[in-house]
């Protein structure tokens, strides 16, 4: 498969978003967000970072970027789309997904190992998981509280459309303990959590997070 | 009105404000006869920015001298494993220093202070900080890949520490997490002698193919000086010579003005676009815009250059358009960079920043009249031979004298201090220790910090260096280190510098790579007290003969005096970071115990050496004696040992500050498998005395003959001590603490302290 992976300016995890979908046979794809151009790709990731350095909410002008244009037409469509940190915040202000991500109840950025619980593993980002698998990836973010009002919550949680919850620690304050969730049609979805960085053991916090870029075999909209 | 050079001429006696600025009499006398007149208002200001000590070293640069009697080269191990020799590619004087490490790569690093102004902002201070040392990093024509900060604060239990640690770190992190950097490393170190002059100093580590090694010289007459980045504003005017270069004083002004102000985004956008300028080949010279600003980039390219350069002031995007023309040579607005280009490729320069939203702008060109000529709105307002503002300033040979006390505080040995007398005396020692707060869990710092981005981070703190992959085919990577004790350094200034570069260079030989190279950021008091220039004499002394013992060469550095409170200078502080390489990161060893059952061996001698050790200060607040003696031939030995036993080794873990107690509590709690060590003549002395060169060390049951063998063949003193497994630490015959216990007292004091 083709995976496009979108560079905003502040994008960090760009190169390493497309080394993860290189290691388990994919073709990375570098977009760039002043493009009206998906160049064709069957999935596109969000990737972190702090786009346009984040001084307004995060995202909230990433989500005015040309090439997202393009990502929130293809995703109605049914492109399967990953927002990852900053792009689960970009795909927030997008409103491809509901809620909002806020800053850290605790005040502090914080980065450490996070175990999280596979909720929903219907999603083109989530299919090589268990449902109910308890995973251990990488959690680093400064605004990453996830919050929705409660007529949402209940349709999200109703609807099964929390995609993976935090276990032992909640680290930044998010309603429901939620670290993920996913759209109506399940195919765009919002991580906090980073999988990228945990795709090789040696560099990473083990390789957990292979599942979400393993999942997208053969999930061609 | 405009003081130009014409004015300069017709009107030689004004007043000008050259004590304010930070000159002394005699630099103002100086620089008029340089010129032959008194200098414009412009000039005045290039001068006292770059005569201050920060940018001149002109206190410490007779004493920095003799680093070049060290080879300039590096013990780099040949493709086929054979010692040989690695080139320094640039060297001292240089933005970074930049060494080959193999199949085609050099690598850059460089560690800098950012004391005072963290002390006035701490968030920006720090900030700043970071961001200076990677666009020096940058400069170099590297991608910067990681970064370290070793950081000092007055005692935990000092309220001003609470108002000073959460915004440095909060800065340092603020900034290079928005960077994508990882910060793999460094230091959190608590003493009363930091507690109004904290040290906030940053390392960065580059990586570049030999071929894109860049220097900052302006060269080929005609060829157009490009500067980029953000736009000049009035922060941090005076910041290396108002604010750096003196010792902070209760009375005076406030002095936050000189803090610069940071903007992460912009670097990273500044970072990228420098990195595809090179790529595209265009780029003949660069030089970032860090202390001094435009003063500093304008003389530093045009002195290493063909000599002249001629720059239309008026053309520099400003932030504020009421700034004077000495306010914005002055200035040190971050996030700048200035590019010599070839005329014909100013449209692709242009091009590539325009892609990258930074603003660029053509200010001027390099000339052949020897002269740095700036002209505002088409009067001049400089006209000076660019070495005498960037490098013929001043040279001061300031008394030095080992201070009366030294004799005193050596001979006031902490051997003699009451010990633990029995098991539950060294029980509730280890407790008390590992609970302190030079010893405790500083992961309350560390997870404020990114250290997976980029995703070559193959060791990080809490390990002993951090490590990173440089390339992911054949697995080479580099290995940095950071590391001083300042108490050392008070007892014997020589050889705490040396402990200090031991202490790094085992640092990173523990993760299995072979030390190639030595950074340093010596942080000392006043310049102008004869017993801390003595101090500072004495460490780089120790440096340059350390180094040459063990056959490594200083590639760069900085210098931080003035770090004092009224009369009291901080501990002298020579941080030293080491850079290693290692062939193959896939094979690194880490430094916690990871499988029970495990033999666990000692490496290194222990001697009765408690003077200035972290027991000493947690259990009777003394400082005093010897600092522990060092021999570098042992320390080079055990190095090679942990090198040729990679792949052998299970676990490596350095012992040093809290001594071996320290080392297997660490080991122990991090994947929590337990160690059990057998009993000892003298308990206390095994487990808490600080003398150097020692590791500790863990192997496969079956190959313990192997290690034994290779040790004894280096002549490396080795010894079996004990057993990893079970969930306690225990000594036997004296006391078992299960490992929750020792969690709770280790993690638990800086959340206590800090929320």
């Amino acid at each position: 498969m083709r995976v496009g992976v979108v560079t905003f300016p502040g994008s960090l995890d760009d190169e390493d978003a497309r080394r993860a979908v290189r290691i388990v046979g994919h073709e990375a794809v570098a977009l760039w967000h002043g493009d009206h151009d998906l160049q064709g790709v069957d999935a596109v990731i969000l990737p972190g970072g702090f786009s346009y350095g984040d001084y307004l909410r995060c995202g909230a002008i990433s989500r005015f970027a040309p090439v997202m244009t393009e990502v929130v037409a293809a995703a109605q469509q049914g492109l399967p789309v990953l927002g990852i940190c900053n792009g689960f915040q970009i795909l927030c202000e997008s409103h491809l997904l509901p809620g909002a991500l806020i800053r850290n109840d605790h005040r502090k950025f914080v980065c450490r190992d996070q175990r999280l619980r596979i909720e929903n593993n219907r999603t083109p980002w989530t299919s090589s998981f268990d449902e109910g698998a308890e995973v251990t990836i990488v959690l680093k973010n400064g605004e990453g509280g996830y919050v929705a009002d409660a007529d949402t919550l209940d349709r999200l949680e109703g609807e099964g459309r929390v995609l993976a919850r935090y276990l032992d620690v909640n680290p930044n304050g998010s309603l429901h303990d939620i670290a993920g969730i996913t759209n109506e049609r399940g195919n765009v979805v919002g991580l906090m959590p980073h999988p990228e960085h945990a795709v090789e053991a040696l560099t990473g916090a083990g390789t957990d997070g292979l599942g979400f870029f393993t999942s997208l075999v053969g999930a061609t909209a | 009105m405009l003081d130009t050079v014409g004015l300069a001429e017709k009107d030689p006696d004004r007043e000008q404000p050259w004590a304010e600025l930070g000159l002394k009499a005699d630099e103002y006398a100086e620089i008029i006869e340089i010129l032959g007149r008194r200098p414009t208002s412009s000039e005045l200001a290039m001068y006292s920015v770059m005569w201050s000590e920060h940018c001149s070293y002109k206190s410490s640069k007779v004493h920095l001298r003799q680093f070049a009697e060290i080879p300039q080269e590096t013990p780099l191990a040949n493709a086929d494993g054979t010692q040989g020799v690695g080139k320094m590619l640039a060297g001292i004087g240089e933005n970074a220093g930049v060494v080959d490490i193999g199949q085609g790569y050099a690598v850059t690093f460089k560690i800098e202070s950012h004391n005072h102004p963290s002390y006035v902002e701490p968030y920006q201070g720090a900030a700043t900080g970071v961001g200076g040392i990677v666009r020096d990093i940058l400069a170099m024509g590297a991608r910067p890949v990681a970064v370290m900060d070793p950081l000092r604060f007055g005692p935990l239990s000092e309220p001003d520490t609470h108002r000073v640690l959460p915004g440095i770190v909060a800065g340092v992190g603020g900034y290079g997490n928005c960077l994508g950097l990882p910060n793999i490393g460094g230091e959190a170190v608590f003493d009363a002698s930091y507690l109004g002059n904290p040290l906030v100093n940053a390392l960065c580590v580059g990586v570049l193919r030999h071929e894109d090694l860049h220097l900052a010289k302006a060269t080929g007459v005609g060829n157009k000086v490009v500067l980029y980045g953000a736009r000049t504003g009035g922060d941090g005017i005076g910041g290396v010579s108002v604010l750096a270069s003196e010792t902070f004083d209760e009375t005076g002004p406030a002095k936050r003005p000189s803090v610069q102000v940071g903007d992460p985004f912009m670097e990273k956008l500044l970072i990228e676009c420098t990195l595809e300028l090179f790529a595209a080949g265009i780029v003949t010279g660069i030089q970032d815009l860090g202390g001094a600003g435009l003063s500093c980039a304008t003389s530093e390219l045009a002195s290493a250059g063909d000599g002249g350069m001629h720059v239309e002031l008026d053309r520099v995007p400003l932030r504020d358009s009421s700034l004077a023309p000495e306010e914005i040579l002055m200035s040190e607005s971050q996030e700048r960079m200035m590019a010599v280009v070839e005329p014909e490729d100013v449209e692709a320069l242009l091009a590539i920043c325009r892609k990258w939203d930074v603003e660029a702008v053509v200010v001027g060109e390099v000339t052949d009249t020897g002269r740095l000529q700036i002209d505002w709105h088409g009067e001049r307002v400089v006209d000076v031979p660019p070495r005498s503002v960037a490098h013929d300033g001043p040279t001061y040979h300031r008394p030095f004298e080992r201070p009366d006390w030294q004799d005193a505080l050596q001979a006031d040995a902490a051997e003699t201090l009451a010990r633990p007398l029995d098991g539950d005396g060294l029980r509730d020692t280890v407790l008390r220790m590992v609970a302190s707060e030079n010893l405790c869990d500083k992961s309350w710092i560390t997870d404020q910090y990114d250290r997976y981005v980029r995703g070559d981070t193959v060791l990080a703190q809490p390990s002993d260096s951090g490590m990173i992959r440089v390339d992911e085919e054949t697995g080479l990577g580099v290995s940095v280190a950071t590391d001083c004790n300042g108490r050392f350094a008070k007892l014997d200034p020589y050889s705490g510098a040396q402990l200090a570069l031991a202490e790094a260079y085992r640092n990173v030989a523990t993760g299995g790579a072979t030390p190639i190279a030595v950074s340093d950021c010596l942080n000392f008091g006043s310049p102008e007290d004869p017993a801390v220039m003595w101090q500072f004499a004495e460490a780089c002394r120790g440096l340059k003969d350390g180094c040459l013992e063990l056959g490594i060469p200083v590639t760069g550095g900085n210098v931080s005096l003035y770090n004092q409170t009224g009369s009291t200078a901080i501990l002298p502080t020579p941080v030293v970071a080491v850079l290693g390489v290692v062939d193959d990161v896939r094979r690194r060893t880490p430094s916690a115990f990871e499988v029970e059952g495990e033999p666990v061996y000692q490496l290194g001698e222990t001697r009765d050496e408690l003077s200035g050790s972290e027991w000493a200060h947690v259990v009777h607040g003394h400082l005093g004696g010897r600092p522990p003696a060092l021999d570098l031939m042992a320390e080079r030995a055990l190095a090679t040992l942990l090198h040729d036993a990679v792949g052998l080794l299970t676990s490596a873990h350095d012992i040093s500050e809290g001594g071996l107690a320290q080392t297997l509590a660490e080991a122990s709690l991090r994947h929590g498998v337990g160690v059990t060590i057998g009993p000892s003549d003298d308990s206390f002395v095994q487990l808490f005395s600080e003398s150097a060169s020692r590791c500790v060390v863990t192997v496969r049951p079956d190959e313990e003959g192997a290690l034994e063998a290779m040790a004894g063949a280096l002549g490396v003193p080795i010894r079996r001590i004990g057993t990893t497994g079970g969930d306690a630490f225990t000594v036997e015959g004296a006391f078992s603490i299960p490992l929750d216990e020792l969690r709770t007292a280790w993690t638990s004091t800086l959340p206590a302290a800090l929320g």
